[in-house]
């Protein structure tokens, strides 16, 4: 029997709630380790190894003291696949790049501050190249099934371009516009199979913009419901979607999402 | 002997033990946290009420409800919003069904390897795989009854300031209901494998600190006990609790009457155990954890009392919501205004305050949210200087071994505490 593709997972600054929605599949998740073989994930095991094939990667880059060890991931890995939003484009906390930093730090630890480490928050592909991309705070379970089906058969994956709008849509949901909310489905990549609105909550975005966003057409949609330019920007800032790193991990994402699709089956040439 | 653990693993987030040894005398020992800061409390400034919530629940992914619980608490109190009877009990619900999916993550993935002899839970899918399954039917349920409730375990969809976007189905409580019901075997299993493990003997007394209401174990309001005889409301938590910055960690240290005390299912469980379901008391005595426990490395046991006591109090509590006929839930209707408020949760791993002020267009201006781990670490690191001189004849190993799994014990969440 060929020997099996060896999954690593690692975590940089995160909730780790994606990997928490990897262990919470429980069947599929069994069902997956019988193909492949966990060599290192921290939180779940104390056995590792540096010696791997898939790294899952989730969390943000806000230190540079933690860029060594990405490298270090990156170098090691075959596939490097980014890991819920906070790895793809920042994730929840990105809106703190609109703070300062020293001022930050104060108002955390008062005087004591000035001895910690933080910088901006990053996605990793602002450090490294990402081979591929699941978006979502948290990622959706299915989703990240998919993508370890896509890897094994050394398949591409590309994350869903339609807008959660569409999912929401197909499921005939009731539109939370007009109940009166704000809702950032026209404008967000689906995936998620619109899980926000399903519950009558409103889409946040977490998952980023879809590839070619209206974002005009959707704050005049927004503001025909009688929203204020600033409530609609409130909104756009939560994942910071407005923001050129937001921007630039979008073309990054798109540029190497062809990456795996050059070396199928990555691992079998071991 | 110089102990040095750089990123313990089977624990959440990044944390190192940095302990020192030299004739049976303790040099140093600590807990180290070394995460990354994420700054919750400067970027929830400026965000509208509706959205701290969404954003406050993703400090953590363990305990995103007890956040989420946190956060709305504080939001509801400033806004001046009250929430129905039904909406209380689906609050009290989904409690519940985060307390039993990360205690038993805790007991079965990251506690349980180290009695057992083993670096992790991988090798029981061939060994043991009947354990593995139960862990995995324990743990998926608690996210299956948040998932009716709330749309999703981490992080919550329609929990909101005021109550619930919606309601959940009837059906789906029902079937959610026959499931928990369905574990009972899994929960003597689960008391019955603990009662095999040989925990290690250690008695340190401390201080317990937890929530408490007359009605009920509480896992969210009420009033901040300690086992000290003492007891402010949550709104005047800062009288009690003082936080302050120690220089080894990116996490706070916190104290009250001693100097460091403990929070968390022990805690709970210490004073607050005859609240208990009658099940989860005789969980108890089938353990051997008699109130009020001094040994740390029993926080796991009463973990597996919650469990016991989460499973049956969640049937409990579908019955009575059940038992008038549904409301429909929907997005309240707010009124943004000025003001203060502080709310209160057990998270998984103890009392977890979120306190902010917003202004008049409810935009929020000042947050402080006061997490369990941080308040742990004083009292981790005096266990650890408790703990090291027993251990003096035994291997660099073994003791390096003690301490990781002391850490273990209190289940720490460091990303959590970092925030
Ligand atoms: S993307 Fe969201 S759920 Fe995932 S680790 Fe980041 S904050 Fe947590
Ligand atoms: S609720 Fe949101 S996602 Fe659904 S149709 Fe309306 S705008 Fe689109
Ligand atoms: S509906 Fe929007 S906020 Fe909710 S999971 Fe999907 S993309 Fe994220």
């Amino acid at each position: 029997m060929a020997e099996k593709p060896r999954i690593a997972f690692f975590d940089f600054a995160c909730c780790e709630g994606c990997q928490l929605t990897v262990l919470g599949l429980g069947e599929p998740l069994l069902k997956l380790l019988e193909r492949v073989e966990v060599v290192t994930w921290r939180e779940a095991m104390s056995e590792r190894s540096d010696d791997f094939d898939i790294a899952f990667v989730e969390g943000s880059i806000t230190r540079d003291s933690d860029i060594p060890r990405l490298r270090r991931i990156r170098e090691q890995a075959k596939v490097l696949v980014a890991l819920g939003t906070c790895a793809t484009l920042g994730g929840p906390h990105v809106s703190a790049n609109n703070c300062d930093r020293g001022e930050l730090l104060r108002l955390v630890y008062g005087g004591e501050g000035a001895q910690f480490e933080a910088g901006e928050v990053r996605p990793l592909s602002a450090v490294v190249q990402v081979d591929a991309f699941i978006h979502g705070c948290p990622i959706n379970g299915d989703e990240f099934l998919t993508v370890a089906n896509h890897l094994l058969l050394g398949k591409a994956y590309h994350p869903p371009s339609r807008p959660v709008c569409h999912e929401c849509k197909l499921n005939q949901y009731e539109c939370v516009l007009d109940r009166g909310q704000i809702c950032l489905g026209p404008v967000t990549r689906g995936g998620c199979d619109a899980i926000c609105t399903s519950r009558g909550s409103q889409c946040f975005g977490c998952r980023g913009l879809v590839d070619d966003p209206n974002l005009n057409a959707a704050r005049e949609v927004l503001a025909e419901h009688g929203y204020t330019v600033s409530d609609i920007i409130g909104m756009f800032d939560i994942y910071s979607l407005r923001s050129p790193a937001a921007a630039e991990a979008r073309e990054t994402a798109r540029q190497d999402r062809g990456a795996i699709e050059k070396g199928a089956e990555p691992w079998r040439s071991r | 002997m110089e102990i040095k653990v750089e990123h313990i693993t089977r624990v959440e987030g990044h944390g190192n033990i940095v302990a020192s040894l030299q004739g049976g005398r303790v040099e140093q020992a600590f807990f180290q946290v070394v995460e990354a800061i994420r700054f919750f409390e400067g970027f929830l400034r400026g965000k509208s009420w509706r959205e701290v919530s969404h954003l406050a629940s993703r400090i953590c992914g363990i305990c995103a409800i007890s956040h989420s619980t946190a956060s709305l608490q504080a939001t509801e109190q400033a806004l001046g919003l009250a929430l129905s009877p039904q909406a209380q009990l689906l609050r009290r619900l989904i409690m519940n069904a985060e307390i039993l999916s990360s205690h038993a993550l805790h007991v079965y993935f990251l506690a349980a390897p180290d009695f057992l002899g083993l670096k992790s839970v991988m090798p029981l899918i061939e060994t043991g795989p009947e354990v593995v399954a139960r862990a995995f039917r324990l743990k998926k349920t608690g996210y299956e009854l948040a998932e009716v409730v709330v749309g999703r375990h981490t992080h919550p969809v329609a929990a909101v300031p005021g109550g619930f976007t919606m309601a959940p189905e009837e059906s789906a409580l029902r079937a959610v209901r026959d499931k928990l019901t369905a574990l009972r075997p899994d929960l003597e299993a689960t008391v019955e494998l603990w009662k095999t493990l040989e925990v290690p003997e250690f008695s340190r007394p401390t201080e317990y600190v937890c929530l408490r209401r007359p009605e009920y174990y509480a896992f969210e309001g009420g009033e901040i006990v300690s086992s000290e005889g003492d007891s402010v409301p949550v709104a005047r938590y800062g009288e009690a609790i003082e936080e302050h910055v120690v220089s080894h960690s990116t996490a706070k240290h916190a104290r009250w009457h001693r100097e460091s005390y403990l929070v968390g299912a022990l805690a709970r469980v210490n004073n607050n155990w005859r609240q208990l379901h009658p099940a989860a008391r005789r969980a108890m005595e089938a353990i051997g954890l008699q109130p009020p426990c001094h040994n740390t490395f029993m926080n796991t046991a009463a973990q597996v009392v919650e469990i016991v006591h989460c499973v049956e109090d969640s049937i409990a509590l579908i019955d009575e919501i059940l038992s008038l006929p549904l409301q429909e839930e929907w997005e309240p209707e707010v009124t943004a205004r000025a003001g203060e408020g502080v709310g209160a949760a057990e998270a998984p791993r103890g009392l977890l305050i979120h306190d902010y002020t917003y202004d008049e267009q409810g935009r929020c201006v000042r947050a402080n949210c006061v997490i369990p781990t941080n308040q742990n670490l004083a009292n981790l690191d005096a266990d650890m200087r408790a703990l090291l001189p027993q251990l003096s004849a035994r291997t660099q190993e073994e003791v390096q071994l003690r301490l990781e799994m002391l850490v273990r014990s209190y289940d720490p969440c460091i990303s959590c505490s970092v925030h």
